[in-house]
């Protein structure tokens, strides 16, 4: 993102429009939009399957951001091995919050789904409070930044792009190549034959809250590079989330791809020809006209 | 009436696959199977007819375990299952076309074969399977990545078939396969029916068409309102005074 020092310089080179800045900007949209659509992965993945949406996944993230924290800061053990015990930590609370609390209500109307994920959300908001207090934390460590000519491209940046891009061409060969991942695209077509085929669905639920988990817990990785965790850290990015795979059309992991990166760049660049606040404004008037133009979303396949 | 009681000789059959005895069934305070007995035998063909809400697919559903038994007793190949969960049943040998195809819509001709050899056993031996799915519908080879759901309604019984002869079953349950196509793509259905018994499959078939399937089967059930009127070879059924009427009580 440019710094009010580049903005200096930005107002005599704002009419050429392949301006370097211009390009720095560009170049982090794509960058943030592999975070995001990372974060739009997880959280799609259950609803494209279960037919729920999570609304305390990004409460979900504070957990793995939290659990790396912990155990790096407190706990002394090493960055790469906090981060994997939290990948597999909110995989876990992934499955329990399936077991306990979606489950229950799978056949109920969508608004107390909404409602019961959501008391999830100020639960684990509250929880957070009372266990690590209100302070902003952080693992006391910053990548390095990458410079390429006069762009100065943030290195955790990169790195959470790669990471995310990676995820989702896995998770793509995954659901396209593995019985498993036939059998959960199959779920979400129709659960009442499952059985049919041999399938125990609730396994494959809870393997998939266990992956929409994981996912979490993988963004939390990659966020704790980059941002303090505190316990209402879910609010700056969990609403975007929700956005971006309504944007996207919920349920379908391409929409929500794309719709990350449309996000982003109207973000990224919004905020590099006006103030970064403006950049966020110009993504939601965006996505309020998508919204009265394509209600069901933009790459949508549901009704 | 009991299975078998008539003394009929039976062409090809063999020991017991499947046997109902006295099956209780329905849904909520609905009951729609009373003291239902019924048996299979090693490579025969065996139909179930009857008018619409006889209790025809209840009955299939309650041998897959879709749901549960208030009482009465399924065994398969002398295995008692009355108390499997649904999905154990596949891996019995037993494979349900269930009514309306039931293909998942947006996954290819292929992932739905796929899924119909989803268990471990099956996965095996996939390749082998597809290639026999393939021989037998050369339709399903051509429409290979296709969407299941785009397809006609004869062709996706052909793949709903296929899909359940992929998990290698020693016994075929096939709901209404003639249901809602039309008439010469009902003629191909049952000729691929009476081509499936010639392979050596065992077959329970479900079906309205009844003067058709009797046609094709060695023996029958004809159930009523939730219990077996009548039952016996085929042939003798086809004459017979209760199938005259349940039959006329179609039209």
């Amino acid at each position: 993102m440019p710094t009010w020092a580049c903005c200096e310089i930005r107002e005599a080179t704002v009419t050429n429009p392949f301006d370097i800045f211009l390009l720095e900007a560009v170049l982090n949209g794509i960058l943030l939009g592999g975070l995001l659509a990372l974060l739009a992965l997880g959280l799609n993945l259950i609803f494209g399957v279960i037919d729920v949406v999570w609304i305390c996944y990004a409460e979900l993230v504070m957990v793995g951001m939290y659990g790396i924290w912990w155990l790096h800061t407190a706990q002394g053990v090493p960055l790469p091995a906090a981060m994997l015990a939290s990948i597999g930590l909110v995989a876990v609370c992934g499955m329990l919050l399936h077991h306990y609390v979606v489950s229950p209500v799978l056949s109920a109307e969508p608004i107390n789904q909404l409602l019961v994920t959501g008391g999830v959300l100020f639960f684990l908001q509250a929880l957070a409070t009372v266990i690590f207090g209100v302070e902003f934390r952080n693992v006391g460590f910053r990548m390095p930044s990458l410079n390429l000519g006069d762009m100065s491209l943030s290195g955790s940046r990169l790195l959470a792009f790669a990471v995310a891009v990676t995820a989702i061409g896995s998770t793509w060969w995954f659901l396209r190549t593995t019985y498993l991942g036939t059998a959960i695209r199959a779920i979400s077509q129709d659960r009442s034959v499952m059985p049919l085929m041999g399938v125990n669905a609730t396994r494959i639920y809870l393997l998939t809250s266990a992956l929409g988990g994981g996912f979490a817990g993988l963004a939390a990785c990659l966020l704790v590079l980059q941002y303090d965790v505190h316990p209402a850290i879910g609010l700056s990015f969990g609403p975007l989330t929700f956005l971006i795979c309504v944007l996207g059309g919920l349920g379908n992991l391409i929409g929500g791809l794309v719709a990350a990166f449309v996000f982003a760049q109207f973000i990224s660049v919004g905020g590099f020809f006006l103030q970064i606040e403006w950049g966020y404004v110009i993504a939601f008037v965006f996505f309020i006209a998508v919204m009265f133009w394509k209600p069901e979303g933009l790459l949508s396949r549901r009704r | 009436m009991q299975p078998g009681s008539n003394g009929q000789a039976k062409r090809r059959a063999g020991g017991s696959v499947l046997e109902c005895r006295a099956i209780n069934a329905g849904y909520g305070s609905f009951q729609a199977l009373f003291d239902v007995s019924l048996e299979v035998r090693a490579g025969e063909a065996v139909a179930v007819v009857g008018p619409n809400g006889a209790g025809k697919s209840t009955l299939l559903r309650a041998m897959t375990r879709l749901i549960g038994l208030r009482s009465g007793q399924l065994t398969m190949e002398g295995k008692d299952f009355s108390q499997a969960p649904p999905h154990e049943v596949v891996s019995l040998g037993i494979a349900h076309v269930p009514e309306g195809r039931r293909l998942f819509p947006r996954l290819s001709v292929e992932d739905n074969l796929r899924m119909g050899a989803y268990l471990p056993a099956a996965r095996a031996r996939f390749a082998d399977r597809l290639e026999k799915v393939y021989t037998l519908f050369p339709r399903m080879a051509e429409r290979r990545h296709q969407l299941a759901g785009t397809m006609s309604g004869g062709e996706q019984q052909m793949c709903a078939i296929g899909r359940a002869l992929m998990s290698g079953p020693r016994l075929l349950l096939l709901d209404e396969p003639s249901a809602g196509l039309a008439p010469l793509v009902v003629q191909a259905i049952f000729t691929l029916v009476r081509q499936l018994r010639e392979e050596g499959y065992t077959v329970l078939i479900v079906e309205q068409n009844i003067q058709q399937v009797l046609q094709i089967v060695d023996r029958a059930y004809l159930l009523e309102t939730g219990r077996i009127r009548e039952s016996g070879d085929a042939a003798t059924l086809i004459g017979s005074d209760a199938v005259r009427r349940a039959y006329l009580g179609l039209l």
